[in-house]
């Protein structure tokens, strides 16, 4: 689909920084989604309480 | 394709920031805000966290939509100058990354409206993505110049599914709402459509003024201009909202459509700024923004 004219040269350091970034990004994210799903939860059985 | 992010079997993961720019972040800001207007003019009262999930969920599904539009159309993107620099086309992203965030963006916003609200506003978001990638991005977009006039009904969605969600059933007023967003798609984007005309032509997109023509483009956003305003109005002489959104939509549909009548009846020589459809672009922004913060406005504090 995409044809790039200049391949980006393999760089070890960026390499480990998007891979830190994404796994801190994740772990933030899933823990926000756990704290949602908890009150999600709460929610729910207080409706059908 | 994914080689060029790659060093013999490794590849550099995408940067977050370029899978954020995938899901067409400010596309989504009037998303969210239609989808919010519509959950809070609904009748009754959701608790705050399910209505944030709700419309975390709306969110989500327009971003998936985005990403596999994108994905879909990195090719004609790379041909286009307001579309080259996106992750896909300007080779950040590979097309698989792409592919498979979108798809699983797509499932987890289902997954997130079931479990938040009710299966009825899951399977309308489901319908909108659907509709989005497979009746608009892949069907219509290409073939024909009437791509956005049918399409726009997937943008149409958000305030439909806010509405929905918060009472599990649809009534006119979320239904009016969403013929708003349909008859405002046209004058929308055929104003953006005329002043970039050249890059859709260059990507061989069917654009409206690419293969009809300006005058007959110009002519067109004056007929919807005239429909959309007729159908903004509509929800306070029907009774279904009040004096203070009847008023605005009164006023604003008024400026929309003396700015469609100017873009709507001039004609452009060579160099033309095309200053009128780059106000009324702009104006058709704001127009929905505030003729949607009027319906929750009326429904809270009615004149």
């Amino acid at each position: 689909m995409t044809e790039k004219p200049n391949p980006e040269p393999f760089d070890e350091a960026e390499y480990r920084r998007r891979q830190r970034s994404r796994a801190n990004m994740m772990a933030w994210m899933l823990g926000a989604l756990a704290i949602l799903f908890f009150f999600i939860t709460i929610a729910k059985m207080q409706i059908f309480s | 394709m994914a080689q060029s992010l790659t060093h013999g079997e490794m590849a550099l993961p995408a940067d977050w920031r370029d899978l954020f720019a995938l899901t067409k972040p400010r596309v989504m800001s009037l998303v969210v805000f239609t989808a919010l207007c519509g959950l809070l003019a609904a009748p009754g009262s959701v608790p705050p966290v399910l209505a944030f999930s709700s419309i975390l969920a709306i969110a989500l599904g327009a971003g998936a939509s985005g990403a596999l539009n994108q994905w879909y159309e990195a090719g004609l993107d790379a041909k286009m100058k307001r579309t080259a620099g996106r992750p896909l086309p300007a080779g950040r992203l590979d097309p698989q990354t792409a592919l498979q965030f979108g798809v699983g963006l797509a499932a987890f916003s289902l997954f997130l409206m079931l479990f938040a609200s009710n299966w009825q506003a899951t399977l309308l978001l489901a319908v909108s993505i659907l509709f989005y990638v497979f009746v608009y991005t892949m069907w219509l977009k290409p073939r024909t110049p009437q791509n956005i006039v049918i399409g726009g009904a997937a943008g149409a969605f958000p305030p439909l599914i806010g509405w929905v969600a918060a009472t599990g059933s649809i009534a006119p007023l979320p239904v009016l709402l969403f013929l708003l967003i349909f008859l405002w798609t046209p004058p929308h984007f055929w104003a953006l459509a005329l002043f970039v005309r050249s890059d859709y032509a260059a990507a061989g997109i069917p654009m409206m003024p690419v293969v009809a023509g300006e005058k007959s483009t110009r002519r067109q956003i004056l007929f919807y201009a005239l429909i959309m305003a007729a159908a903004a109005i509509a929800p306070w002489p029907l009774g279904y909202t009040g004096a203070l959104y009847g008023w605005t939509a009164v006023i604003l549909s008024a400026i929309f459509v003396a700015l469609s009548v100017q873009v709507g009846t001039r004609t452009t020589g060579e160099g033309d700024l095309m200053q009128p459809e780059k106000r009324l672009f702009a104006y058709s922004i704001a127009y929905l923004f505030i003729l949607f913060g009027a319906v929750v406005a009326d429904h809270w504090w009615p004149l």
